[in-house]
């Protein structure tokens, strides 16, 4: 167990260093930051003196080296178009995002896994079917292009919902059904393959012919031991949504990490975009490994191999 | 009596309904995702024949006009017009073409890449091993659309970046798996005959392990080639995908966001399009593996 975790720990290590990596050399690449407030009055005074402050006169090893130390402790240094200090930026963008993919991720669960028990149950029969084109639909599905579409159905056309921003519990019912539905197919084709597997073994065959109810078959004695691998994917798709509603955000003008990423982007704010990359990243890898120890706690075999 | 012991004859048994036959064959074989896909490949191939106009050609006047079936609509636009005033039907057209070069480009490279990778990793193992596929966990780990938005503001928004992007996505994906089988194929009794022959890695590699591999490799880039369309569409549409003004299905659902209200089948036509491709695709993947591996016929 200890090798497990240790060998566990390091690779996340990995992962999170060369990421940091990644992101400050792209981050260097869009060009020095300071050609953002050049202007005709600009001296070369002016111009060495933005770069002792930014700390861009030293060696690229040694910016990078400083800025891993600081972003170590959450300091992303300062926004280069709204002066105020990256953390701070993105701590006011880190709720509305997690109540989105919280939501979303709750809601793909409660759709995907329920209709996925059904449709290994009902294996073969019309609403099987009906399930399956389903999933396939979810997993064809451009996020952006089902907001839109959802936008023009409960917002333009029905008038039952607000188009977007963030105001009020109303609001955030599209840009999180608009995640769940695309994510819930992942959820439904695992729970279904898995179940199928469950409902085909010899225990179940038994609770059977013992005469037990078919609920408690399929819900006590077959689900829970299929439950393993939809838990493990779930778990994956919430560390994928907490870094990954940038589309979602965009379409409903949601006012999360998402948007401030891309809104960084095109304005070539380079802290913004390295701290932000950063901490999906971290989120990211943290979400893996405690998905990895479940699994390697809840299944023995994983820890030895 | 004579009735019991006449032979069965075929007049005597149930011939199957023309439907329950119809059935039957959709069930066994994807006969509508091919034709989608059949459909994708002339049209894209074939697209300046096929489209009624020229994608990029403006006539202003027509801005936002209509598909043909709604009022106001006109036949020389079937499918409407962009708020340019540029044909609708054209631009899917040459969109399929756009969407199966981007697809089939960036899934060669990685496919070609991540195999290569992942048989080495899967067949030496040791470190090799260990540093591939943490690489491989390390670009899964970063956020995706986050470095393909830096890179295209670093080298511009091109076709080659987008390639190398989607390329990039794609290769742990192969390498993953393909070292996974590797791993169970390098224990066969045939590839540790061919060890003991004397057989070099490099021939045991080609000639006894990537074969095994071919199925697959066949299936993970069907289902792949969908994924991609879908993230080079997603790209397009954040603006670090396939610049304007070539038609690009994710380009185009982005033109229209701002004419939602007035001309919404701006949006809708080529998100139809990417919908049902991408279906099509997934489709295609999940068959071809339940047909090339019969162990799974009896669970998916």
């Amino acid at each position: 167990m200890v090798v497990f975790l240790a060998r566990r720990v390091l690779a996340a290590l990995f992962s999170i260093f060369v990421a940091t990596i990644i992101v400050f050399g792209m981050s260097r690449m869009t060009g020095d930051p300071r050609e953002q407030f050049l202007t005709v009055e600009t001296t070369q005074e002016t111009w060495d003196a933005w770069g002792k402050k930014f700390g861009l006169d030293k060696p690229l090893v040694v910016q990078y080296f400083i800025w891993l130390g600081k972003a170590s402790v959450l300091d992303f240094g300062t926004s280069l178009n709204q002066a105020r200090p990256v953390r701070d930026l993105i701590a006011a963008r880190f709720w509305p995002s997690a109540e989105l993919a919280l939501t979303g991720w709750f809601l793909s669960i409660a759709i995907g896994i329920p209709l996925g028990v059904l449709s290994a149950v009902k294996r073969g029969r019309p609403i099987d079917y009906l399930v399956r084109w389903f999933a396939l639909l979810g997993q064809a599905l451009p996020p952006f292009w089902l907001g839109m579409v959802m936008i023009l159905i409960f917002a333009v056309g029905l008038e039952l919902l607000p188009a977007g921003a963030r105001d009020g519990p109303r609001s955030l019912i599209m840009p999180a059904m608009t995640l769940a539905l695309i994510n819930a197919a992942s959820n439904l084709r695992i729970t279904r393959s898995s179940m199928l597997e469950v409902l085909d073994s010899e225990y179940v065959k038994l609770a059977r012919a013992k005469g037990v109810s078919e609920t408690v078959v399929v819900w006590k004695h077959a689900f829970r031991n299929a439950s393993i691998a939809p838990l493990t994917n779930a778990g994956l798709l919430l560390a994928g949504f907490l870094a990954g509603t940038v589309v979602t955000e965009t379409v409903f003008a949601w006012p999360g990490m998402g948007r401030l990423a891309i809104d960084a982007v095109r304005t070539n704010d380079f802290p913004v975009v390295s701290g932000l990359t950063l901490v999906f990243t971290v989120i990211y890898v943290a979400a893996n490994f405690l998905v990895d120890l479940t699994y390697g706690f809840v299944d023995p075999r994983i820890r030895i191999s | 009596m004579d009735n019991i012991l006449e032979p069965v004859g075929s007049e005597n048994v149930v011939r199957p309904s023309f439907r329950s036959q119809a059935w039957h064959i959709l069930r066994r074989w994807p006969i509508l995702p091919a034709i989608i896909l059949v459909m994708l490949v002339v049209t894209g191939i074939f697209a300046p024949l096929v489209a009624p106009a020229e994608p990029n050609h403006t006539v202003l006047r027509d801005r936002n006009a209509p598909p043909i079936w709604m009022e106001g609509g006109s036949s020389t636009h079937l499918l409407g017009a962009d708020p340019l005033g540029r044909d609708l039907l054209s631009r899917i057209i040459y969109g399929a073409r756009i969407s199966l070069l981007v697809a089939g480009v960036s899934i060669g490279f990685g496919l070609i890449a991540g195999v290569s990778v992942g048989l080495v990793a899967g067949y030496y193992g040791g470190w090799w091993d260990e540093i591939i596929m943490r690489l491989a966990d390390t670009s899964r780990a970063v956020p995706f659309i986050l470095i393909a938005l830096v890179a295209a503001i670093v080298f511009g928004q091109r076709l080659e970046v987008i390639l190398a992007i989607l390329a990039f996505a794609t290769w742990p994906i192969f390498a993953r798996q393909v070292r996974a089988e590797v791993l169970v194929l390098k224990q066969l009794d045939y590839v540790a005959f061919a060890n003991v022959v004397g057989a070099s890695s490099r021939r045991i590699m080609q000639r006894h392990i990537l074969p095994g591999l071919v199925n697959t490799v066949i299936v993970l880039a069907t289902l792949q080639v969908g994924a991609l369309i879908l993230t080079e569409a997603i790209l397009s549409f954040l603006g670090a995908g396939i610049p304007p003004p070539t038609a690009a299905w994710g380009v185009m659902i982005a033109d229209g966001q701002k004419y939602l209200t007035d001309a919404w089948w701006v949006s809708f036509f080529p998100g139809v399009a990417i919908v049902l491709v991408v279906m099509a695709f997934n489709f295609m993947g999940d068959w071809l593996r339940d047909y090339l591996d019969p162990r799974l016929r009896q669970l998916e």
